[in-house]
């Protein structure tokens, strides 16, 4: 039961296969048997039970509230969260309760939805690892999966297994890693420059950055508001759009939430035929960087396309290569400003120092944020100098207009869908991750992803298919504005056609899988 | 759509001191360069040429002010201007606060529709363009009193540019002339208010009241064209008067300013950049915060706020939901009438002079004392008026009063009005009713005519036989008048009133004295 969809289990629950108390308490356990994944920062136990009471009590009553009602999700740790600790990874918010909902929280909740806990970052959602929060890393379960240690049996270099663990990308890996090891059936990550895709490649899951402005961000908080959206991780399309269903729509609470973009809900048609249809490759993501793995399975995802009738075209986005630095401007400068209301007294962390307010903002500051969220702060406050404010933000802005122009352009010549890849590579594992800083690290994985979060628009990252190492690689297609179905729509027919294999986490299982003993119906993609 | 209110927040303004330099016409910047003590600074907009010398001596030089101001009024709105809390006075401090005004993560702003109306009416009302796209945009700035560490305001597209505020300087013998002037209004924006910080010396602490914070302003720029502090003190009196008549507004800072800044700089002090408050109790200004030294405010685009969109007739796009949308024509027509054309009315109207058309509306409460008056009266307008304006406010001046406190009512007033107007009863006697009238004893104009027997004595028999029994009674003085002293009459009216309690008309006693003398 565990490893099914959000829409099988949904299934199950409606026809009284199993209970939303023992679906809850399952997940709960094997969260706690995947503790050291560090997924969740904060596991809302009793929050979860009580709710998946509720949840039994209309299903007996026949009073659904329909596909998510008693369905395990978590949320990452930047989302307001009401009663329940919200820390963004950081010091800065430890021990900080919020009094209200983000209001894709309440959504969910209002949907019936069960939140098994707050899930782990980097802090404040700088990253592209997991790896820089202050509650640790986060391990990717495809480290224990089956695939990957059959592979790694077989080089004899690879050394100690436990040391040599993945990352699971980033920023939000705790999502990615909670929805992967089963112990829920989605996630809500936030996407600001590739932190729901990116973590969702690296973990074989479908990562869903919808439209801006079609999704709240209310009760997100912020890294760029201009760019965040809140990201769904799924193990299939179909789920993502199930989540995306409830989440979409205007919020008087969010004035750049757009009013009624879409038709609801987002039930997506399986497409019989892809002949009408116009996928764009856009050259400039073919980048010396790129992994041969991940080029050849971008190459053959489009020959896939090609082959089945679609029309399959070059295009070119010639304003990419400014991009990753232009985002770097524009990001740090809103982090900056974003960042300036923690000041220790309102909220938050506060030191002990109380000779002058100025001493006691500077020393709460020094000890609230991590060095990469200082240092985003200042060179954002250095861009917004007087001095300096034309000659970065305000070009970081123009090329940014450019580069949102570029995708108008494509999408304008006849390209339906983009197909990209999301990341240069597989995910590596954390000794060889953190041999760069994170700023290096961010440009490298952040590289096919922000753009499209300047450009304002849908993408989604599939997985495709297992590296020789074992390790599930993803690609991203990239659609219109507010044509979040239609992208979708062709992302359920490419991930009907890969048949991404399903991870097997089955030593992982044994290892803690008491849950799993008495499960005799287990799925069979844990049996695989 | 009920007018806004406009509530005066007096402070915040920049000020340019251009030095008179022996009669010639050089000028020079403040010694410190400041051209401007802005609340929130921006860079000066002083227009004046330079002149650098050394700093002054004492004494040596005249400073002429050039003024620029900028006037931050507090929109009375039941709301803030980006959340729902409500704005009230005196409330128990934090206890109007919304996760919003408190900067709690997460949290967005929303624009208070009202806010956007109470700008756009005071943009047309000072003859603004109003901008159809506006932005808002973020001042950065550490402050225990600003949660976010930002203030919202529109630094690059405000919602209106370009008035012009006209307003009338008194001048001549008897400040009897009125001398139009214009003043440029260089921009009107919204922009939050902050908290406020109580500062408890004592255990040396700060104590912060959020229910402030979030609080919409309208933040009107002068361009420095005022050049003292009696015009910059009118043409904020004006301003003022208009935002009365969009809602209600007090303060004036302006000439205890000017001369604060003379002094200090005669003294050989430097002006800082520094906000200051009025602080009313005291009577004179207070700084705010310390501003010394450059700030950078770190501008930058407000990314959750999309541009304000405001429409006319022509660009209101063809079935939007009026709650959806502002329509600048329509704030137009609801205008109320601006104190500028009250004055004119006043002056055809009543036939009044435009100077005591001023006085009218400069006092708060007395046009409508008046019109109330003109309502119940009979009397000639220019009778009302002369009452009004000398008799009435000369008691309210003389006992610190507002209009609104005042014990005589229009109506009391009016049927005052009406006595004298049919005579029946003197000028004198009026003046002695209205000082009954100030006592509050509850007592109507007729009650205290009929108590005090006040009526103008109306039986001539009766008169002529009292004017006889005095010329009797003071035979010099007839003497006197028949030896050819003529003004020896005055005498007589004079002691014939006295004993009819001034109830007799002094020109009958007159008539009937000089028939008696020459008969």
């Amino acid at each position: 039961m565990l490893g099914r969809t959000l829409q099988e289990v949904s299934a199950a629950l409606k026809q009284g296969q199993i209970t939303p108390t023992e679906l809850c308490q399952k997940c709960l356990s094997l969260i706690k048997k995947t503790k050291f994944l560090n997924a969740y920062i904060t596991v809302s136990e009793e929050v979860a039970l009580k709710q998946a009471e509720e949840s039994e009590k209309r299903y007996k009553n026949g009073q659904s509230l329909g596909d998510l009602d008693g369905i395990p999700v978590a949320v990452k740790d930047n989302f307001s969260t009401s009663g329940i600790e919200t820390t963004c990874a950081s010091n800065m918010l430890k021990g900080y309760i919020p009094p209200y909902n983000a209001t894709v929280v309440q959504k969910l909740l209002d949907q019936g939805a069960l939140l098994m806990g707050k899930t782990n970052l980097d802090e404040f959602a700088m990253g592209s690892g997991s790896t820089d929060g202050i509650f640790g890393p986060v391990k990717n379960p495809w480290s224990y999966s089956k695939q990957y240690r059959e592979k790694r049996k077989q080089n004899p270099h690879s050394k100690n297994e436990d040391s040599d663990w993945l990352i699971t990308g980033g920023s939000s890996g705790g999502s990615a890693a909670a929805v992967s090891a089963f112990t829920c059936y989605a996630a809500l990550g936030s996407d600001t420059g590739g932190s729901t895709r990116n973590p969702a490649a690296h973990c074989g899951l479908v990562g869903f950055k919808p439209s801006y402005g079609l999704v709240s961000r209310h009760g997100l908080i912020p890294l760029v508001n201009s760019m965040d959206v809140p990201g769904i991780l799924t193990r299939c399309v179909d789920d993502a759009a199930i989540v995306l269903g409830a989440l979409a729509g205007p919020d008087p609470k969010d004035s750049t939430t757009v009013h009624d973009p879409i038709n609801k809900p987002f039930m997506l048609p399986s497409l019989a035929d892809v002949s009408k249809l116009c996928i764009g490759i856009p050259k400039e993501y073919l980048i010396p960087e790129l992994s041969s793995e991940v080029r050849s399975l971008w190459s053959k995802a489009a020959d896939l396309f090609k082959s089945e009738g679609a029309k399959v075209l070059e295009v070119s986005l010639p304003h990419t290569s400014y991009s990753i630095v232009c985002y770097h401007v524009l990001c740090t400068s809103e982090v900056a400003s974003n960042m300036a209301r923690f000041d220790g007294l309102q909220y938050g962390h506060r030191c002990d120092i109380n000779v002058s307010t100025e001493a006691m903002y500077a020393a709460t500051r020094r000890e609230g944020f991590n060095d990469v969220v200082r240092g985003r702060i200042l060179s954002g406050n250095f861009f917004l100098l007087k001095e300096n404010y034309e000659n970065y933000f305000v070009k970081a802005q123009k090329v940014r207009r450019l580069i949102a122009n570029d995708f108008v352009n494509a999408f304008n010549s006849g390209v339906d869908v983009l197909l990209t890849p999301t990341t240069l590579s597989e995910a590596v594992p954390y000794l060889e991750f953190i041999k760069e800083d994170n700023r290096t690290r961010s440009a490298q994985d952040d590289i096919f992803t922000q753009a499209v979060n300047m450009a304002g628009l849908p993408a989604v990252s599939i997985p495709v298919a297992l590296s020789n190492q074992g390790l599930p690689i993803g690609l991203q297609f990239i659609g219109r504005a507010f044509c979040d179905q239609q992208l979708l729509t062709v992302a359920k027919w490419f991930e009907k056609q890969v048949q991404f294999p399903v991870i097997q986490l089955q030593e992982l299982m044994d290892d803690c899988s008491a849950v799993l003993e008495n499960e005799k119906s287990a799925s069979v993609s844990l049996k695989q | 759509m009920a007018a806004p209110m406009l509530r005066w927040v007096g402070r915040g303004r920049r000020w340019t001191f251009a030095r008179v330099d022996g009669g010639s016409c050089h000028r020079r910047e403040a010694p410190t360069g400041s051209t401007s003590n802005r609340i929130r600074g921006r860079s000066s907009v002083a227009q004046q040429p330079l002149y650098t010398t050394q700093k002054p001596r004492k004494g040596e030089h005249k400073w002429a002010a050039v003024v620029g101001l900028e006037i931050h009024a507090q929109i009375s709105s039941n709301s803030k201007l980006f959340s729902g809390s409500q704005v009230r006075f005196s409330a128990p401090p934090n206890s109007l606060v919304s996760f919003f005004d408190a900067s709690l993560p997460g949290t967005l702003p929303v624009l208070n529709r009202r806010c956007v109306e109470a700008a756009v009416m005071t943009g047309l009302a000072l003859n603004c363009h109003i901008n159809k796209k506006s932005l808002f945009d973020r001042k950065h700035y550490f402050y225990a009193d600003l949660p976010a560490g930002y203030q919202i305001t529109q630094q690059r597209l405000p919602i209106a540019v370009n008035g012009s505020l006209t307003y009338g300087v008194c001048a001549g013998k008897k400040q009897s002339q009125v001398i139009p002037k214009t003043v440029r209004i260089k921009q009107i924006q919204l922009e939050q208010d902050s908290g406020k910080s109580l500062h408890d010396d004592l255990r040396s602490q700060t104590l912060i009241d959020l229910n402030r914070a979030g609080v919409g302003l309208l933040e009107v720029v002068l361009e420095p064209d005022l050049s003292c502090g009696e015009e910059a003190a009118t043409a904020v009196r004006e301003l003022q008067l208009i935002l009365q008549a969009l809602g209600t507004s007090q303060a004036n800072m302006a000439d205890y300013e000017i001369q604060r800044q003379i002094n200090e700089l005669e003294n050989g002090g430097e002006i800082l950049n520094e906000t200051r408050s009025f602080h009313y109790q005291l009577g004179c200004t207070m700084s705010m915060r310390d501003k010394e030294g450059k700030q950078d405010y770190r501008f930058m685009p407000e990314p959750n706020l999309p541009p304000l969109v405001l429409y006319d007739a022509t660009s209101l796009p063809a079935g939007a939901d009026p709650q959806q949308v502002i329509n600048i024509d329509q704030i137009r027509e609801t205008l109320p009438e601006l104190p500028s054309v009250t004055r004119e009315r006043l002056v055809q109207q009543y036939g009044m002079l435009l100077e005591h058309s001023f006085t009218l509306l400069n006092e708060v409460g007395l046009l409508e004392f008046f019109q109330n008056v003109m309502k119940e009266t009979r009397a000639e307008p220019k009778k009302v008026t002369s009452w009004v304006l000398n008799t009435f406010l000369g008691y309210l001046k003389q006992q610190n009063l507002a209009v609104s406190e005042s014990p005589v009512t229009p109506s009391a007033l009016a049927e005052l009005l009406d006595m004298l107007d049919s005579r029946t009863i003197s000028s004198a006697a009026a003046k002695q009713v209205f000082e009954e009238l100030w006592k509050r004893e509850g007592k109507t104009p007729g009650q205290i005519v009929s108590e005090k027997q006040l009526e103008l004595m109306e039986d001539r028999g009766a008169l002529e036989q009292l004017c006889h029994s005095m010329m009797e009674a003071h035979p010099q003085v007839v003497m006197d008048l028949k030896k050819g002293n003529p003004r020896a009459i005055n005498k007589l009216i004079g002691l014939v009133r006295k004993a009819t309690q001034s109830r007799a008309d002094p020109a009958m006693i007159k008539e009937i004295l000089e028939k008696k003398l020459s008969s």
